[in-house]
């Protein structure tokens, strides 16, 4: 590794960082659309969703809140896709492009700061986790922390790929709702897998973010697992979002490297 | 290991060496085998209408695009097979603008100083020392969206050199700039070349910039159809350019070609005649053929006359697509 590879990853993902606070419109929109989508959709479902396997007291607030921390680590990570499409519209990316790094620094930069991001929002959000009636222990914050970390990192990675791919962000409404809503829709976020159909049941399965998901409950309710309901083991579980995470930026790195 | 080098005199191997170099796009030719060779210290001119092919001739020299076939030689390293150590002595300003417009001035430099592993006080001197020669000193703490497009094409000048290229490729660098920072531009790249020996290609069609340019080359529809210095491509051209305007040019192209004994060239629906002592055929011709004649004008030959000359097309008029 040269100097360059290493300073430009620093530079890159400190350039993701200043850039976002620097447009505020972007957290409004990683934050409270997540935001409205709980409160709606958990005060909508509060009388008719149960999920399997849970205490009564469980409510659809309670079940969705989770799931909505995930939709924020997702948001961030398809605005920060967004941003690399206009890099490479601006001209931005090319000067990067032509820079001696290896592509893999240029990803490696890309993807530390979009996790960043998504990182923080997701914290923010915990902060409501009483509110969803989830008491936070230190031991719990600390291990969702873990948890936020890899899978912000896969779905960043994951945006990449696609980003890394794309000219212009016109196409992308079609990749997000065709691709990136069906892969949190189907990682029990919304509803686990014990209530699925059994073929949806066995695309759950296979889902990578189902892992996360259920890494993220595991982590949340670390002192309470019996409120969980039926999810993959913790140990699982992390080791699936950490080869999620290295196989998206293996992915994103091999298409940049195709890039010219 | 490379056999056909024009200065085999000279030891150390030329900027740039070019062999070969086709490229396609789908069915569509952009290069057809072009050779070329910039010396060290040299300031370099691609001159073409655009879709004629010079745009891909950058990409391939600023390492964006991989040649499909053919030979690129940067400083005597092969493009294709060491890109990383070539890019370390490349310094490139595209024609998109590469800063970005939410970071200040200083910002941007940073972040291109932390790709080329720049130490921190050889960035510092550097960068002072570029802003304040180009004038943009004042504005460092400043976002890039409030600067003029001037004032931000020279940033991404400052850029560019930053970390010290020997090689410096610029893409249309005058684009958005008025004559007088045009000239402005063209002199500091004649300064830093006498003061750094650094060499630069760059691509243009402005006319005026080309003079300034040690030597130039001709890209049109994929080839290169000529490379000489200004002077001495302008020299083939016998004397002066008289231009003639009528409603019938066939017809009056016969005349011409009778009573003067000289063929005029059929530009644009404008008749070209190049020969010496211009301005005497002018008189020679507006007598000849009375009310025929709605203009008729001479001048020295420009480069633009070269290009006519060599193409049998008007600069603009050739104007195709060329993909990105």
């Amino acid at each position: 590794m040269t100097r360059a590879a290493v300073s430009s990853v620093a530079a890159l993902w400190w350039r993701e960082i200043v850039r976002f606070v620097r447009q505020p419109s972007r957290l409004v929109g990683a934050f409270a659309q997540p935001l409205l989508f709980w409160v709606l959709l958990g005060g909508g479902f509060s009388a008719s969703f149960r999920a399997p396997g849970t205490p009564a007291d469980v409510g659809a607030l309670q079940y969705f809140y989770p799931g909505i921390i995930a939709l924020v680590l997702l948001f961030t990570a398809i605005f920060a896709t967004i941003a690399v499409v206009e890099d490479r519209k601006a001209g931005f990316l090319q000067g990067v492009l032509v820079a001696p790094i290896p592509r893999a620094s240029i990803v490696l930069g890309q993807a530390l700061g979009g996790t960043t991001l998504a990182l923080v929002q997701g914290i923010l959000f915990l902060i409501l986790a009483p509110l969803a009636g989830i008491p936070l222990t230190l031991t719990s914050v600390a291990m969702v922390t873990v948890v936020l970390v890899g899978v912000a990192f896969a779905l960043t990675s994951l945006g990449l790929v696609i980003a890394w791919r794309m000219e212009s962000t016109q196409g992308f409404h079609a990749i997000m709702n065709l691709i990136l809503m069906p892969i949190w829709l189907l990682s029990g976020a919304f509803f686990p897998v014990a209530g699925a159909p059994g073929w949806l049941g066995w695309v759950m399965r296979l889902n990578p973010l189902t892992y996360g998901m259920a890494a993220l409950r595991r982590a949340l309710y670390v002192a309470a697992p019996t409120r969980i309901g039926a999810v993959p083991p913790l140990g699982i579980s992390l080791l699936a979002t950490l080869a999620f995470a290295l196989a998206t930026f293996a992915a994103a790195t091999a298409v940049a490297r195709r890039t010219s | 290991m490379i056999a056909a080098r024009p200065s085999a005199d000279d030891a150390v191997p030329a900027a740039v060496v070019i062999r070969g170099l086709s490229h396609r796009y789908g069915e569509r030719r952009a290069l057809a085998s072009v050779d070329l060779d910039v010396h060290r210290g040299e300031i370099f001119g691609l001159l073409g209408p655009n879709g004629g092919g010079k745009t891909t001739l950058f990409k391939v020299l600023a390492t964006l695009t991989p040649a499909q076939e053919g030979r690129v030689e940067i400083f005597g390293e092969d493009v294709a097979r060491a890109p990383l150590a070539v890019r370390r002595r490349l310094g490139v300003v595209f024609q998109h603008p590469g800063l970005d417009p939410k970071l200040t001035v200083e910002e941007n430099l940073r972040c291109h100083a932390a790709l080329y592993g720049l130490a921190r006080s050889t960035f510092r001197t550097r960068s002072a020392t570029l802003l304040e020669r180009l004038g943009v000193a004042d504005r460092a703490r400043d976002r890039v969206e409030t600067l003029s497009g001037g004032l931000a094409r020279r940033v991404e000048l400052a850029k560019g050199l930053l970390h010290g290229p020997e090689l410096l490729l610029l893409d249309e660098p005058s684009t958005g700039l008025d004559p007088g920072a045009r000239r402005d531009f063209i002199d500091y790249l004649v300064r830093l070349r006498d003061a750094e020996g650094m060499t630069v290609v760059l691509t243009t069609h402005g006319m005026e910039e080309a003079e300034r340019c040690d030597r130039v080359g001709f890209v049109n529809r994929g080839t290169l159809v000529a490379v000489g210095t200004p002077h001495a491509l302008k020299s083939e051209i016998g004397g002066d350019v008289v231009v003639v305007q009528t409603s019938d040019p066939d017809r009056l192209r016969e005349r011409i070609r009778e009573r003067f004994g000289c063929e005029a060239r059929l530009v644009d629906g404008a008749l070209r005649v190049e020969l010496p002592r211009g301005h005497e055929f002018v008189r020679a011709v507006v007598d000849a053929f009375p009310g025929e004649i709605t203009a008729a004008t001479f001048g020295k030959p420009t480069l633009e006359d070269v290009f006519v000359h060599l193409t049998g097309h008007q600069f603009w008029a050739a104007e195709g697509r060329e993909s990105p």
